[in-house]
């Protein structure tokens, strides 16, 4: 990724930041306030940076899971399903065991929950290898049944005593720690986005994703295994997903609640495509939403401006970085390079 | 004789032929014939109950998938069906509840699908844009907008769409409720779908958009506008998931909440590939997805898994994806989607 190409999404924002400052005036307020005011609850101080880190969290491990998936040409709808499913499991070992080493327990409650997400994304991986049924359909189908399943494991199975539907509070053993005000749990994010990134570029198992996703038929014919790579590669999309639910349960909110992240498997196609569907990538765009997240209370409160104003602008950014012939124009190049994830589609 | 003999055997094969290939949906339907008369323990209320609830929950999805299909049958995807709904149903119900008419009411929420059909081409044909993020956009700025701009408490002054009876038709059992009584959208949507099936096959229209689907630079020779043709197929498309999202504000709930689609364009994209891109196919699909929710209502009523509802919620998904790798298998979209088309 050269230094002109880095450049596309920050003009990108750029340009949304300034239509959106229009919308704003446009309905009566002053954007100049509204954006002073998301700027102070988002990256002001140190406390309000934690939050924007918070909310980056699950956005970087939902990013990844699209992102992931995309290279092997597999469009992973379902990352808000493999989420929940990480989450509550996730609580589920944070509550359920007690007397245990925290070195031991915090691992291991992201692990069963990134490995439950794993398995969760797994299922549309192997009914696309075995009966080529279409990934987009069984994944969101499969968020629909995970919403159910989570939703009934909350309210029957491991249900706090009490009217709230939710899991009891995670053991102190199983909480991951926060290092000031900064989740460690960002830096959890951060090391899995450096893994996807070296594993895509640096090993075989990489390169036949890679190749996978340019042409899937190209890649039986080099003796590739295609439906192996179909199924890994989308159990290792929903274990990221998964594994960003868990560090949400274990490391944020400290339990499992239906609906807490609601939405957030779908900000992750956004920051995929955001990040140019680049591992690396998706580290700056999951920080600029979560920022986006963080500050919008606080522009709702000081500038009176609703908080969905920073969705219009995120529809506005995705618009500039897709199109290459505003992009074109800007940088004044002749051969933008163009992001294409829609190619793989139809196999 | 043996001339006659000979087409009589023609025809038993041509029969046998359509039958087998017909048969996952002959055996499905049979299955859910007799399901349906069983829970209901044979009364015909309920029977009628259960069908009529089918097409209700139907119609929203196969709209969108029609919407979906035009689009990709031209060769490009929309993966934002769900928020050309959500933009018209919110829209729809800004300007019912403005003018105080239902019917300006549902002509605006087609427009306004329109007019995101027209962005969709704007991003992905007109500037080339990737097809997948142009969809997303839709989603998001739908959201956005809709959340944005809605004020709270606003309400339909002459309440939702009412049922229009096409007499002596009306009063014939089980039929009569089920397919005679309805609102105008789901009228509506009974018709589109042999219309737009008849449109995509049988027509010049239907010729070329498939033609620039399948083979762009190939229709572009014979003097096809690939742009023109998907500019079209989509804004046309727009309008018909504009009704959808009519029919969720003004005929099923009555008014506008936030993200009110709920999943409901995702589910109609997979109910377009499952009918295999053919307006039939997906008037098939949906119907089996709405009857496995309507079933929901005859678990109640034979006391099934009542202190377990989430149980049931699931049914219409898990018997999509069972339905889908059982039966179905794999299915070929149009071959030029999600390239976006340059002359060069």
């Amino acid at each position: 990724m050269n230094i002109r190409s880095a450049l596309v999404p920050v003009l990108a924002v750029a340009l949304a930041i300034a239509v959106g400052a229009v919308i704003i005036a446009l309905s009566g307020s002053s954007p100049v306030d509204a954006y002073r005011a998301l700027i102070e609850g988002s990256l002001s101080d140190p406390k309000s940076i934690g939050r924007t880190l918070e909310k980056a969290t699950p956005l970087v491990m939902g990013g990844l899971a699209v992102a992931f998936a995309f290279k092997a040409g597999l469009f992973n709808i379902g990352g808000q399903g493999q989420l929940v499913v990480g989450a509550i499991i996730a609580g589920a070992v944070g509550y359920g065991i007690s007397d245990l080493p925290w070195i031991i327990h915090a691992p291991l409650a992201l692990l069963v929950g990134a490995l439950a997400g794993a398995a969760w994304g797994a299922i549309p991986g192997v009914l696309k290898a075995t009966r080529g049924a279409h990934e987009v359909i069984t994944t969101i189908m499969l968020n629909f049944v995970a919403l159910n399943l989570t939703d009934w494991l909350a309210s029957k199975v491991w249900r706090e005593p009490g009217v709230i539907v939710r899991t009891p509070r995670i053991e102190p053993s199983a909480e991951i720690p926060r290092w000031g005000e900064i989740p460690t749990g960002f830096f959890l994010a951060v090391v899995a986005a450096l893994a996807c990134w070296y594993l895509l570029r640096g090993t075989t198992f990489g390169f036949e994703i890679q190749s996978v996703g340019l042409n899937a038929d190209a890649a039986r014919y080099a003796g590739i295994s295609v439906r192996r790579i179909f199924v890994t590669t989308m159990a290792i999309s929903g274990m990221l997903a998964g594994l960003g639910g868990a560090i949400e349960t274990n490391g944020i909110v400290g339990r499992y609640e239906p609906g807490f992240n609601a939405g957030l498997g779908f900000e992750g196609i956004t920051i995929a495509l955001l990040a140019r569907t680049h591992p690396l990538g998706v580290i700056p765009a999951a920080i600029l939403i979560g920022a986006m997240q963080a500050g919008g209370s606080m522009m709702q409160f000081k500038a009176d401006v609703q908080p969905e104003i920073t969705k219009i602008i995120q529809a506005l950014i995705l618009v500039f970085v897709a199109t290459p012939i505003i992009v074109r124009w800007l940088l004044n190049k002749r051969e933008a390079d163009e992001l294409s994830v829609s190619s793989t589609w139809g196999s | 004789m043996g001339l006659v003999m000979a087409d009589d055997a023609k025809h038993r094969n041509v029969l046998a032929a359509i039958v087998y290939r017909l048969r996952w949906w002959l055996v499905t339907g049979a299955l859910l014939v007799a399901f349906t008369l069983w829970t209901g323990e044979f009364h015909q209320a309920q029977t009628t109950a259960i069908l009529a609830s089918t097409l209700r929950h139907s119609t929203p999805l196969v709209l969108g998938a029609l919407c979906g299909m035009l689009g990709e049958r031209s060769g490009v995807i929309n993966i934002g069906i769900e928020g050309q709904m959500l933009m018209s149903a919110w829209g729809g119900f800004m300007v019912a509840s403005a003018t105080g008419d239902l019917l300006i009411g549902v002509l605006a929420g087609v427009a306004v699908g329109m007019l995101m059909g027209a962005v969709l081409a704007g991003i992905s044909v007109g500037l080339r844009g990737d097809q997948i993020i142009a969809g997303t956009v839709l989603n998001i700025a739908a959201i956005g907008i809709t959340s944005f701009f809605f004020t709270q408490g606003r309400t339909l002054p002459s309440g939702k769409l009412r049922p229009i009876r096409l007499g002596p038709l009306a009063d014939l059992p089980v039929a009569g409720r089920v397919l005679f009584s309805n609102k105008p959208i789901t009228y509506l949507t009974l018709l589109l779908v042999p219309v737009v099936w008849f449109g995509l096959f049988r027509t010049t229209w239907g010729l070329r958009t498939r033609a620039v689907g399948e083979h762009p630079s190939a229709a572009e020779t014979v003097g096809i506008s690939v742009v023109g043709m998907r500019y079209l197929n989509l804004i046309l498309g727009g309008g018909i998931a504009g009704l959808a999202g009519a029919y969720l504000s003004l005929e099923a709930v009555g008014s506008f909440e936030r993200g009110m689609t709920n999943g409901k364009g995702f589910v109609a994209l997979a109910v377009m590939i499952f009918g295999r891109w053919n307006p039939i196919g997906a008037w098939g699909a949906a119907l089996l997805f709405g009857y496995a929710s309507a079933v929901q209502t005859q678990f109640q009523f034979r006391d099934w898994l009542t202190s377990d509802p989430q149980f049931v919620g699931m049914i219409p998904f898990v018997v999509t994806i069972v339905v889908l790798a059982g039966f179905v298998g794999r299915a070929r979209p149009p071959a030029s989607i999600g390239q976006p088309y340059s002359r060069e």
